[in-house]
């Protein structure tokens, strides 16, 4: 945290100076690893077996906080009795189809739970999907939070937890393998410092203290990368850390707003506030669509309200009862059009135009290589940056010209780059981590044709819309109807971005800014650009431009900024009270039930409904918000409980399991399944996978590998490598080798390596620290390599990018790629150039048996 | 007395930063300045003493010396446009300050006395002005010393008890090397005497110097310093010798004065050298503090 | 006028008065304390932002993660980076540690500047002022900590001004500014040395018994620093001097003996001439 969020990281020296006690899980010894009072060092890719094995600690010695486990979670709950467990199957859940590489989830229900309605499960499929091997890997349900639609309320329950069929149980009887010694084997972490942890967390957990776990992406960028958050959530829900203060789960989001460019998406499969993309159906009306996804219990219940408000933005007068409030107009998903699915397509030829603003595949997106195939490969490309980085010029001195592979007069691609305006240039806002949304307003004026991105869609589609004017086609109807009346200032016409924020908080009949979600109608009267964020402009008052100082407020500074939902800075903060809507304690004070007012009060808004008797219970019928009870804090599961079980939504399973990454020397001791059997891999001359522990040629890339930031750079260094101040800091591309792997490999400090996996290989500067540490794992050693991947052959500093070794294999449910851990080769020397680097490559390949089947087995044999 | 050869230090990088001044431009000027001085001393004697081809001849060097020294001096300069921003203040504290005041009046007295002696003209100012050079003489032969002396340089700040003596005596030994160079032998005796006994003076001087410092005379001996300073010493003792024994040749005199000159030279170069590297090194700057700081 | 020995070296309680300002505001420097640094550079980047300092080498050092080197005419942020394992158990250590110009109570590089450029602000600062400096380059070697330096191209010396033009808007120098866990610290000197005898006090309460502080004391070598460090070793560990003394301490010594030396030669020559011809 130190390393890449450096100024949040104030926070953890403000804690640690209180007296909190900081541990650093890392491969690495980091900066953070620096600061912290332990650095528990981890191979890379294992991370559920450690908080695995923590789990265990837990439920062995009885450590759970056992009256918030039995109240707020779904430890209780009861399921089928046709469920099978990972330790029954050697690794699989039942219901596994080794054809679809895909599981049927419908043995992992609540015992009595409805089966998901076919009705519900049809929606995910578009009528135009084939039969395809990748396109196979829908979006989805995984997306939908709480996933509620297709489960029926309320599962049979056991508060005693003994039943053999109870989560709990269920839990136990999962993690029992999951022992110190095995995090040992598995992890590579001695057992002292195992249980260090372990006493730690559950010491500092229950009525009187909490605990924090707060990740980034070396917990999310694996195939298994949901399921790593979901094994923190089980330990701190059975700690009870879930909705307290100084607890929870903080989410470090990659980039400054990548949290807002979720929540107003910029993911193929999501409409603003979460609410699902919809596929294509011949026949689909707004009530089909709302009906199949919306759950009948939680907020999500109001699915309508908020999209026909979304609807009504978007489409303002156009949008009538008549019409399903244009509905028709939506674009509809025929598929899996996720990043590496439209890659693939844009090396088929199926995709002619591409915009790029501020991303940068070419270096900076796993398997740089495929991304660049991709390119070469589409009609036209818009590229919208703050200099000339590698996707805009891969065309000319890419890698794949100078190995001889592409030449540049054959590339067909037009590319068009069009320098956009930097953050301090334009007004906007800024979305991070802790759902926070704060406005920052323009400094200074963009200079020369430095345009913001507002501008350049506003205009872009204000163009088109002119073109199209006179347009009697009834495909350019939703293009013409939309509302495209921003107001713009300046010499040059920029949109006011405080208009777009007031579109976004939405506002009611009378044409006032709506205060919240609860207000938004299913009936057109309200518009609501995303539900999530109504409120942010309530009062008609920029409410993410406030910025009280913490001084003149208290503890939770709500004053500050303005978080989604409603400004609640903690969520499912009623589960900082106990059933009866006491604290748990007085130190750990929050959120609590006042009997003389009859509301909910606190430092921070309730997450519930402020008037709602901790007492209530739902009467039969209930729908949405009426149907959650009075003591169920996690108000968007369908059940009130915070899952420890997820029963339905992830396509991997409904608890966590070790698995091996898509590479690793290791073969997984748990279980004969190798891999996540539901990971996501794409079978391509340029994508091929290096062999696995159980497969032949492993040997030949023998080293872990892992990717990570320096606090110097930024991404792939498209903002940093070009400004002096920061390309001094840290000049030169360079990777982190341990003295150990340093004599094995002959390689010396600050000389030269290469690095060679079965898609590429790239050189780079060698330093020797004593902060990598091979790990010993059940008697034999395994080294790891630590490769920033900041570099790229643009700018002051530039350097190979590890993005040219990196694979893509990905998690199902989310779709994002395994950067964190993978396997390579790594020789002293510098790499070959022009077509003898291929040559090297292939013969790596040659030597391991890589072959396009390598790696991509589902079921391992 | 040598201390533990054990010390820490960053990456073995230095502590402080070495002159950033320019070599020949420093140690030429200290070898001119010396010279010039003490030829100032010795010109006023030798007109006392009614030695005129002495006194024209010491008279010139004086000038040419100081002359030569303040171009160097300029040269060396960042800025040399603004080498006026020398005389803006007085400062005690600032070897350099003052003696940028000694520099000034001394160039200016050299020069006219070297003009009016080789002229003829305005004899009265003339020698008015050789005898302001020459009070001035002596401290610009010395003051070059505390100049090295008042920094952080180890091998230049634990000096500053000998180094005057050695510079002074290097200057009397260079001004006394001139007359042997450029005067015939009848009027040459005594600047004999004065680079003989100046040579000597320096020897003994330096030899003290290095086995008082120790540990933090190791740059005087060892090194490119090391080298200069044997070269320099070589040179000197043979002007030592050979002014005792070319009493009766010009040439050989010529010669002596010419070992000495060189010799003169050399030693500022080897101070100089051995300077940078006292600085380049962190033991020099760790070692002798941190046994300061630990208790016996 | 001649400098007597309390002015030149030992403590001096009110730097700016003894400058010659006639009321001048309370002395302020830094505290740094590198037992919160995280190494993010924001110092440094801060730093040359604010100041227009050019970049200075873009060659990877190997020193750990320290690619700036040192302090000099274009670095005057420097963070240094020490890896450091236990031969006991591999226990690992990394300490980060800002560096910054002294701002020396007893200012060797003021002392022995010719041309009165360097000189004390009213706030106690020392600075360059860059219209006069004609680059003598005789501070450079003067400073017993190696910070100030002449800057290639330019010929003048360069260092940290303690961001005096922000000093004089009422706002803290950029380095404290940015730096995220107030690893750097700004205010009143008096005022830093408390929070910082406090804090080394806390660490060793807390088992940290390496911390110290490290040019807090009047009575050291240079009169005590404007910018003063909480360091976890040695500070030859860092690069900084263990014991370092102005070297003006010594300058009256050194004029007498250059005075006796001056009377020597001028004894000396005069005997040469003494007797009879030739």
């Amino acid at each position: 945290m130190a390393e890449a969020h450096p100024v949040g990281f104030q926070w953890v020296m403000e804690a640690k100076r209180r007296g909190a006690t900081v541990i650093h899980v890392d491969p690495r010894f980091t900066r953070t690893s620096a600061l912290a009072d332990q650095h528990v060092p981890i191979r890379a890719g294992t991370d559920i077996a450690f908080l695995g094995g923590l789990i265990n600690y837990v439920l062995e010695n009885e450590k759970d906080f056992r009256e918030y486990v039995v109240a707020y979670t779904n430890a209780p709950a009861i399921l089928r009795e046709d469920f099978e467990d990972t330790e029954d199957l050697d690794g699989l859940f039942s219901g596994f189809d080794p054809q679809r590489r895909a599981y049927d989830t419908s043995t992992w229900q609540y015992a009595g739970a409805e089966p998901a309605a076919a009705s519900g499960e049809r929606d995910t499929e578009s009528d135009t999907s084939s039969a395809d091997e990748n396109r196979d890997k829908e979006s989805g349900r995984g997306d939908r939070m709480g996933a509620a639609g297709a489960v029926s309320a309320r599962p049979e329950l056991d508060e005693t937890l003994q039943h053999p069929r109870c989560v709990y149980q269920v839990l136990k009887r999962h993690f029992s393998r999951y022992t110190p010694e095995l995090v040992q084997q598995v992890c590579g972490i001695a057992p002292e410092q195992f249980h260090f942890v372990a006493e730690e967390i559950t010491r500092n957990s229950g009525r009187e203290r909490t605990t924090a776990f707060v990740y980034s992406v070396g917990w999310t960028h694996h195939t298994v990368g949901v399921q790593y958050i979901r094994t923190a959530a089980i330990l701190q829900a059975l700690l009870g850390n879930m909705g307290r203060p100084g607890g929870g789960i903080l989410a470090l989001r990659g980039h400054a707003s990548i949290q807002g460019s979720t929540d107003i998406p910029t993911l193929f499969n999501l409409l603003p506030g979460y609410i699902p993309m919809p596929h294509a159906h011949a026949e689909q009306t707004l009530d089909t669509f709302v009906g199949s996804d919306a759950g009948t219990t939680g907020y999500w219940g109001n699915m309508r309200s908020y999209v026909v408000s979304l609807l009504k933005a978007w489409w303002g007068d156009a949008a009538t009862a008549d019409n399903d409030f244009c509905f028709d107009c939506l674009p509809r998903l025929t598929g899996n059009h996720a990043t590496y699915q439209t890659v693939m397509d844009q090396i088929d030829g199926k995709v002619l135009g591409y915009f790029l603003p501020g991303e940068n595949p070419a270096v900076g997106t796993a398997n740089a290589r495929l991304q660049r195939a991709g390119l070469a490969n589409l009609e036209w490309l818009v590229v919208r940056d703050l200099a000339l980085i590698e996707s805009a010029t891969f065309w000319k001195d890419g890698p794949e010209v100078e190995t001889g592979e592409m030449e540049p007069a054959d590339i067909g691609t037009e590319v068009f780059f069009l320098p956009a305006a930097a953050h301090t240039e334009k007004d906007g806002t800024f979305t991070n981590t802790q759902r926070l949304l704060q406005w920052h307003h323009q400094a200074v004026e963009p200079r020369g044709d430095c345009r913001s991105d507002l501008w350049f869609y506003f205009h872009l589609g204000r163009i088109i819309r002119t073109k199209l004017a006179d347009s009697t086609d009834d495909r350019d109807r939703p293009l013409l109807d939309l509302t495209w009346d921003y107001p713009t200032e300046g010499a040059y016409d920029e949109p006011s971005a405080e208009a777009v924020l007031r579109e976004i908080n939405g506002w009611g009949p009378d044409g006032r800014a709506l205060s919240s979600f609860t207000e938004l109608a299913a009936d057109g009267s309200t518009r609501c650009g995303c539900w999530i964020y109504c409120g942010c402009y309530a009062d008609e008052v920029n409410q993410p431009a406030r910025r009280k100082p913490g001084s003149e407020q208290s503890w939770v500074a709500p004053e500050w900024g303005w978080a989604w939902p409603a400004n609640r800075r903690i969520l499912y903060n009623r589960a900082s009270a106990d059933p009866a809507g006491r604290p748990w304690s007085e130190r750990k004070a929050y959120v609590s039930w006042d009997d003389d007012s009859g509301r909910w009060t606190g430092p921070d808004v309730p997450d519930f409904e402020a008037d709602k008797r901790p007492d209530y219970t739902p009467p039969d019928g209930a729908r949405a918000e009426h149907a959650i009870g009075g003591a169920e804090p996690f108000i968007m599961q369908s059940d009130g409980r915070a899952w420890l079980y997820v029963p339905t939504g992830l396509r991997d399973g409904p608890l966590p399991v070790h698995y091996e990454p898509q590479e690793s020397p290791v073969a997984n001791p748990l279980y004969s399944q190798q891999q996540n059997p539901a990971r996501e891999t794409y079978v391509h001359p340029l994508n091929r996978y290096n062999p696995s522990a159980a497969e032949q040629g492993s040997q030949v890339y023998p080293y872990v590998f892992t990717t990570y930031r320096l606090t110097e750079h930024h991404t792939a260094g498209g903002m940093s490598r070009g400004l002096p101040y920061l390309a001094e800091l840290q000049p030169e591309f360079f990777v982190e080798v341990s003295p150990q792997l340093a004599v094995e490999r002959e390689l010396e400090h600050l000389g030269w390596a290469t690095l060679v996996t079965a898609r590429s290989a790239i050189e780079a500067r060698v330093l020797v620290t004593a902060r990598m540490r091979p790990l010993r794992l059940d008697g034999r050693v395994v080294h790891q390599i630590g490769i920033p991947w900041h570099w790229g052959p643009n700018g002051l500093s530039t350097g190979d990018a590890a993005n040219e070794l990196v694979s893509a294999a990905l998690d199902p449910n989310v779709h994002i790629m395994e950067t964190k851990a993978a396997t390579c080769d790594i020789r002293p020397g510098r790499r070959p150039r022009g077509p003898a680097l291929l040559e090297l490559v292939e013969e790596y390949r040659r030597r391991a048996g890589v072959t396009e089947r390598t790696g991509t087995e589902g079921v391992s044999t | 007395m040598v201390p533990e050869a054990e010390f820490r230090s960053y990456y073995g990088r230095p502590v402080l930063k070495g002159p950033v001044w320019k070599t020949p431009d420093v140690p030429v000027y200290l070898f001119v300045g010396g010279l010039a001085g003490s030829s100032a001393v010795v010109a006023e004697l030798a007109a006392w003493t009614r030695r005129p081809a002495l006194e024209r001849a010491s008279r010139v060097a004086a000038a040419g010396g100081a002359l030569v020294g303040v171009t160097a001096l300029v040269h060396d300069l960042g800025r040399p446009e603004r080498f006026l921003n020398m005389l803006r203040v007085f400062k005690l504290t600032s070897p350099l300050s003052v003696g940028s005041w000694i520099l000034a009046p001394f160039s200016g007295l050299a020069v006219a006395a070297a003009l009016s002696a080789l002229t003829g003209t305005l004899p009265r100012l003339g020698r008015a002005a050789g005898v302001g050079a020459a009070a001035l003489g002596p401290a610009m032969a010395t003051y070059t010393a505390v100049l090295f002396a008042d920094t952080a340089v180890p091998a230049w700040h634990e000096a500053y008890p000998e180094l005057p003596y050695v510079f002074a005596a290097s200057a009397a030994a260079a001004g006394g090397a001139v007359g042997l160079i450029a005067v015939p032998l009848r009027e040459s005796g005594p600047v004999r005497r004065l680079a003989v006994g100046g040579g000597a003076a320096e020897l003994v001087m330096e030899r003290v110097m290095e086995r008082r410092l120790g540990f933090v005379g190791e740059p005087y001996r060892e090194g490119r310093g090391g080298r200069l300073l044997g070269a320099a010493r070589l040179l000197t003792a043979a002007g030592v010798f050979g002014g005792l024994v070319t009493g009766r040749s010009r040439a050989g005199s010529a010669a002596t004065g010419a070992a000495l000159l060189a010799g003169s030279l050399l030693t500022r170069f080897g101070v100089f050298e051995a300077g940078r590297a006292s600085a380049r090194d962190p033991k020099y700057t760790v070692v002798p503090q941190r046994a300061r700081l630990t208790p016996h | 006028m001649s400098p007597s020995r309390n002015a030149l070296s030992g403590p001096l309680p009110d730097v700016a008065a003894d400058a010659g300002y006639a009321a001048p505001p309370e002395r302020v420097g830094f505290f740094t304390d590198t037992s919160v640094c995280i190494g993010c550079k924001a110092c440094e980047v801060a730093c040359k932002e604010w100041n227009l300092v050019p970049e200075d080498g873009l060659q990877l050092t190997g020193m750990s993660y320290d690619n700036s080197v040192a302090l000099g005419a274009d670095t005057w942020r420097h963070v240094a980076f020490i890896e450091q394992s236990s031969p006991v158990d591999g226990d690992l250590r990394w300490l980060m540690s800002s560096d910054v110009c002294k701002h020396c109570t007893h200012a060797a590089c003021l002392d022995v500047c010719p041309t009165g450029s360097l000189i004390r602000t009213e706030f106690g600062t020392v600075v360059v002022q860059e219209d006069i400096c004609n680059g003598c380059g005789y501070c450079v070697p003067a400073c017993p900590y190696g910070v100030i330096d002449q800057r290639p191209g330019d010929g003048r010396v360069f260092k940290c001004t303690l961001c005096y033009d922000r000093l004089g808007a009422g706002m803290e120098p950029a380095c404290a500014k940015a730096c995220p866990t107030e690893s750097i610290q700004f205010g009143p000197l008096e005022e830093l040395r408390e929070r910082a005898a406090e804090r080394v006090q806390v660490l060793h309460e807390g088992g940290v018994e390496q911390a110290r502080l490290y040019g807090h004391d009047p009575d050291d070598g240079v009169g005590g620093d404007g910018a003063f460090f909480l360091l976890l070793d040695e500070p030859e560990v860092y690069g900084l001097p263990p014991d370092p003394v102005v070297t003006t301490r010594d300058l009256p010594d050194m004029w007498r003996r250059a005075a006796g030396a001056a009377l020597a030669l001028a004894l000396g020559a005069t005997v040469s001439f003494l007797g009879r011809r030739p």
